[in-house]
C-alpha cells in the first residue's frame, strides 16, 4: 500500500453541516468553465458550492425541498445528485414529499413530482432515495416502497415525463447506479439496491428489462456502482462485494470496514474504487478485469482516517481518480485529497 | 424519514433526565420522600398508557422546541419546580448524552439495547411502587412488540432521523471532557479500535472467487485501525444481560461537578420560523392532556436549582445579552431574555393555549 498516495488539500467550507445520509456528496466537474460543483444535504436543504479550479473563487447556493409556489413547510431531503446527460446536467433532489429536478446551477427548477402519500399515516416511512442517469435520456429514482420511477428527459426544456414505474423490489430503495465505463458493449445499464441487500440489474429502453436479480443476505446495501459489467456493492456489515452483473456470480468479497458503509464511487478511466463508512475510514482500491479468468480483481491501495467523523459521502472529483472529496456527519466542510 | 422515533426518543431522553435528577436531588440532600415522589410521578407520567399510546402512533419527530416543551412539562409532572437555567442545563445534558449514545451505537438495531438499558434503570427506580412498575413493564412489552420486527435498514433510517435532529449540537459536558470522550471543541471522540459489531467481520481480508463459487485466492490489507472480533449480543428481551453499557447511568452521587456544561454562544439559533405549528400544537395538546397537572401551589412543592453554577449561568446570560445590545444587535434567543420571576412561564403559556383550543 502506498501510504503517501494522496495528501490532504484545503477543505471547502459549507454554509451548514452534512446530515447522516447514504451517498451524501455529489460532484459535477464542468471542464469548459474550470470549476467543480459539490452538493451536500443538510436536513431540509442542499448546500451547493461551486469551486474554481484555481482555488480562488467559491460561491454558495442553498436549495430547499419544496414544490414551487406552494407555501407548505419543506420536508427532509434524502439525497441530492447530479445526473449527467449528453445535452444537459440535471440536479435531482429526493425528499419525503417528492422529487425535484433543477437545471444546471440550481437556479431553475424544471420539474416536480409529488410522491403518493397515504390518507392516514402509516408506520412505513414515505420518501424517495436513489438517483441515476441512464443511457442518455432517462433519470431513475427509487422510492421507499421499493418502486422505481423512470423519467424520460428531453434534450432541453421542462417536458420531463414519467415513462415507467418498475416494481421489483419489496424493500426501500437505497441506491441506484448506471454503467459508468462509457462502454456501449455492456448489456446491463443500471443496478438498483434495497434495504434487504437485494440487487436488480436492468437494461434500459422504452420498457426497462430486468436482466438479473441478485439476492441479498438480509443486510442493507447502502451504496452500489456498476462498472464494465461488474456490480460493486457496499453493505451495512462493512463488506464490499463484487458481482458479475448479468449472471450474479460473486467475484470477490472484502471485509472492508468495521461499520456501516455509506458511500462508494468509481473513477471509470482508471478503475479506482473509493469506499467510506461510519468507522471514519476512507479506502481506495483498484479494480482490474482479467479476461483470461473472466474475473475482476480488487487490490487495496490507500487508507485515510478522518478522525472522529462518521463519513457519509465520498466521491472522486475526476474520471481518473486523481482527487477525491469527503463529507462527514456534523462537519461543515468538504475535505479534499489529491494524489501526490 | 422514520415515523417511529418518538417512543425511543422519550425513553432515552427521559431516562437520561431521570439519571440526572436522581443524582442532583441526592447530592443536594433533598428529602428521600421528595426524591422518590418526584421520580415516581415523572416515571408514572412518562409510561402512562395514554402518553405511550400517543407516542407510538406513526408520526414525524417533533421539532426541537416542541420536544423540549414536552420534556419540561414531564420534569414538572411532580412537586419539583425547575428554574429556566436548570431546565436549559438539564436539556443540554440529556441531549448530548443521547447524541453520544447514538454515535457509539455499534449497529442501528443496538439502539434498542440502549433503550432497554434505560428502561432497566427506570424499573429499578420504581421497584417499590408496584403500580408504576407495572406500567413500565407493560410499556417495555409494547416496545418489544413494535420494534423487534423492524429491519436493520429501518433502524438505520430511525437513527439517521435522530442524528439530523441532533445535528450541530456541540455543548461541552464536563463529564465527557474529563473522560476524553468529547473533545474541547465539543465533538465526540470516535474510536477506531475495539470489537466490531455483531454481524460484521474484522476488516482486512480480501477473498477472490472463481466462476463456480470456489475461493481461489485470499490476502490481507492494512486497515489503519485495530479491531477485534465481535463480542456476544445482548438480550433484546424484557430481562437479560444487555452486554453493552451504553445507556446505563453515567452519573454517580459522589461527583457533583460532572454535570457542568458550557455552550458556545455563537452557535446558530434554532432557525425554526414557526416552532409550534397548528398540527404540533394539537399533538402536544393530546399528549399533555394525558398528563395530570399537579397542583401548582408552591406551598406543597419545592423549587430546585439543579446545578451549583446556575447563578453564574444566569449572570453569563445577562452579560451576553448586555454585550449583544451594546453591539447593536439582539440575539433574538427567547431563553436568554426570559424574565426570572416565573419558572414555568412557557408551561403556563402552553396551558393557556391548550385551554383555548
Amino acid at each position: 500500500m502506498a501510504s503517501n498516495m494522496y495528501h490532504k488539500e484545503k477543505s471547502i467550507q459549507m454554509k451548514s453541516s452534512a446530515s447522516a445520509l447514504y451517498n451524501n456528496l455529489s460532484v459535477l466537474r464542468i471542464a469548459p468553465r474550470s470549476l467543480t460543483y459539490f452538493t451536500v444535504v443538510h436536513a431540509n436543504m442542499v448546500n451547493m458550492v461551486s469551486a474554481s479550479w484555481d482555488g480562488l473563487n467559491y460561491s454558495h447556493r442553498q436549495l430547499q425541498s419544496k414544490e414551487a409556489n406552494v407555501a407548505t413547510s419543506s420536508s427532509l431531503i434524502m439525497q441530492a445528485a447530479w445526473c449527467v446527460l449528453p445535452s444537459r446536467d440535471i440536479l435531482v433532489l429526493t425528499s419525503q414529499k417528492g422529487i425535484q429536478m433543477y437545471e444546471s446551477d440550481g437556479s431553475i427548477m424544471v420539474y416536480w413530482h409529488a410522491l403518493d402519500t397515504p390518507e392516514t399515516q402509516t408506520a412505513q416511512a414515505v420518501f424517495a432515495r436513489g438517483i441515476a442517469a441512464v443511457r442518455e435520456k432517462y433519470i431513475c429514482v427509487g422510492i421507499s416502497s421499493g418502486s422505481m420511477l423512470v423519467f424520460d428527459v428531453p434534450i432541453k426544456g421542462s417536458n420531463i415525463t414519467l415513462s415507467e414505474v418498475l416494481e421489483e423490489h419489496k424493500e426501500s430503495i437505497t441506491d441506484l447506479a448506471s454503467e459508468c465505463s462509457g462502454s456501449l458493449e455492456c448489456i446491463a445499464d443500471m443496478v438498483s439496491a434495497d434495504d434487504s441487500g437485494n440487487l436488480c440489474v436492468w437494461k434500459s429502453g422504452e420498457d426497462f428489462q430486468l436482466l438479473n436479480k441478485i439476492p441479498g443476505f438480509d443486510m442493507s446495501c447502502s451504496s452500489v456502482k456498476l462498472w464494465k459489467g461488474t456490480v460493486v456493492a457496499g453493505y451495512g456489515t462493512g463488506q464490499i462485494r463484487l458481482y458479475e452483473a448479468v449472471t450474479g456470480i460473486v467475484h470477490a468479497e472484502v471485509n472492508a470496514h468495521a461499520r456501516w458503509i455509506y458511500s462508494l464511487d468509481i473513477a471509470p478511466f482508471s478503475g479506482l474504487l473509493l469506499s467510506a463508512a461510519e468507522d471514519s475510514l476512507v479506502r481506495v482500491w483498484h479494480l482490474t478485469m482479467t479476461p483470461e479468468t473472466n474475473s475482476v480483481e480488487i487490490v487495496h491501495m490507500y487508507n485515510e482516517c478522518v478522525t472522529d467523523t462518521q463519513i457519509c459521502g465520498a466521491k472522486f472529483c475526476d474520471g481518473d481518480g486523481y482527487a477525491f472529496a469527503v463529507t462527514g456527519y456534523d462537519l461543515s466542510e468538504i475535505i479534499r485529497y489529491t494524489q501526490v | 424519514m422514520s415515523m417511529r422515533t418518538l417512543p425511543l426518543v422519550f425513553i432515552n431522553l427521559g431516562g437520561e433526565m431521570l439519571y440526572i435528577l436522581d443524582q442532583r436531588l441526592q447530592t443536594q440532600n433533598t428529602a428521600d420522600d421528595n426524591t422518590q415522589k418526584v421520580m415516581n410521578d415523572i416515571i408514572a407520567t412518562m409510561f402512562s398508557k395514554a402518553f405511550m399510546e400517543e407516542l407510538l402512533k406513526p408520526q414525524d419527530l417533533y421539532s426541537n422546541r416542541a420536544l423540549r416543551t414536552v420534556l419540561t412539562r414531564l420534569a414538572h409532572a411532580s412537586i419539583m419546580r425547575l428554574n429556566p437555567a436548570s431546565m436549559d442545563r438539564l436539556y443540554e445534558l440529556m441531549v448530548m448524552a443521547f447524541k453520544y449514545q447514538l454515535l457509539l451505537c455499534p449497529r442501528p438495531r443496538d439502539l434498542l439495547i440502549i433503550s432497554y438499558n434505560h428502561i432497566d434503570a427506570i424499573r429499578e427506580f420504581v421497584r417499590d411502587t408496584p403500580s408504576v412498575l407495572n406500567q413500565v413493564d407493560e410499556t417495555h412489552r409494547k416496545i418489544i412488540e413494535v420494534y423487534t420486527p423492524l429491519s436493520d435498514g429501518e433502524f438505520q433510517l430511525l437513527r439517521q432521523t435522530l442524528l439530523i435532529f441532533l445535528q450541530d449540537m456541540h455543548v461541552r459536558v464536563s463529564l465527557f471532557l474529563k473522560d476524553k470522550v468529547q473533545n474541547p471543541n465539543g465533538r465526540f471522540a470516535l474510536s477506531t479500535t475495539g470489537p466490531v459489531p455483531h454481524g460484521t467481520e474484522v476488516p482486512g481480508l480480501i477473498r477472490m472467487f472463481s466462476g463456480n463459487g470456489k475461493e481461489w485466492k485470499r490476502w490481507e490489507f492494512p486497515t489503519g485501525g485495530s479491531y477485534t472480533s465481535s463480542i456476544r449480543v445482548g438480550s433484546f428481551e424484557r430481562f437479560g444481560d444487555r452486554v453493552s453499557r451504553i445507556g446505563t447511568n453515567m452519573y454517580s452521587v459522589t461527583q457533583p461537578e460532572e454535570t457542568h456544561t458550557s455552550k458556545n454562544y455563537s452557535q446558530k439559533a434554532n432557525s425554526e420560523p414557526n416552532p409550534l405549528a397548528k398540527e404540533e400544537l394539537n399533538l402536544l395538546a393530546r399528549l399533555l392532556g394525558g398528563m395530570k397537572v399537579q397542583n401548582r401551589n408552591t406551598e406543597t412543592g419545592f423549587r430546585v436549582n439543579l446545578f451549583a453554577t446556575d447563578q453564574e449561568e444566569e449572570e453569563d446570560v445577562q452579560v451576553n445579552t448586555e454585550l449583544a445590545r451594546i453591539a447593536g444587535e439582539f440575539t433574538g434567543e427567547p431563553e436568554q431574555t426570559e424574565s426570572p420571576e416565573g419558572p414555568s412561564n412557557k408551561g403556563d403559556d402552553l396551558l393557556a393555549m391548550m385551554d383555548e383550543l
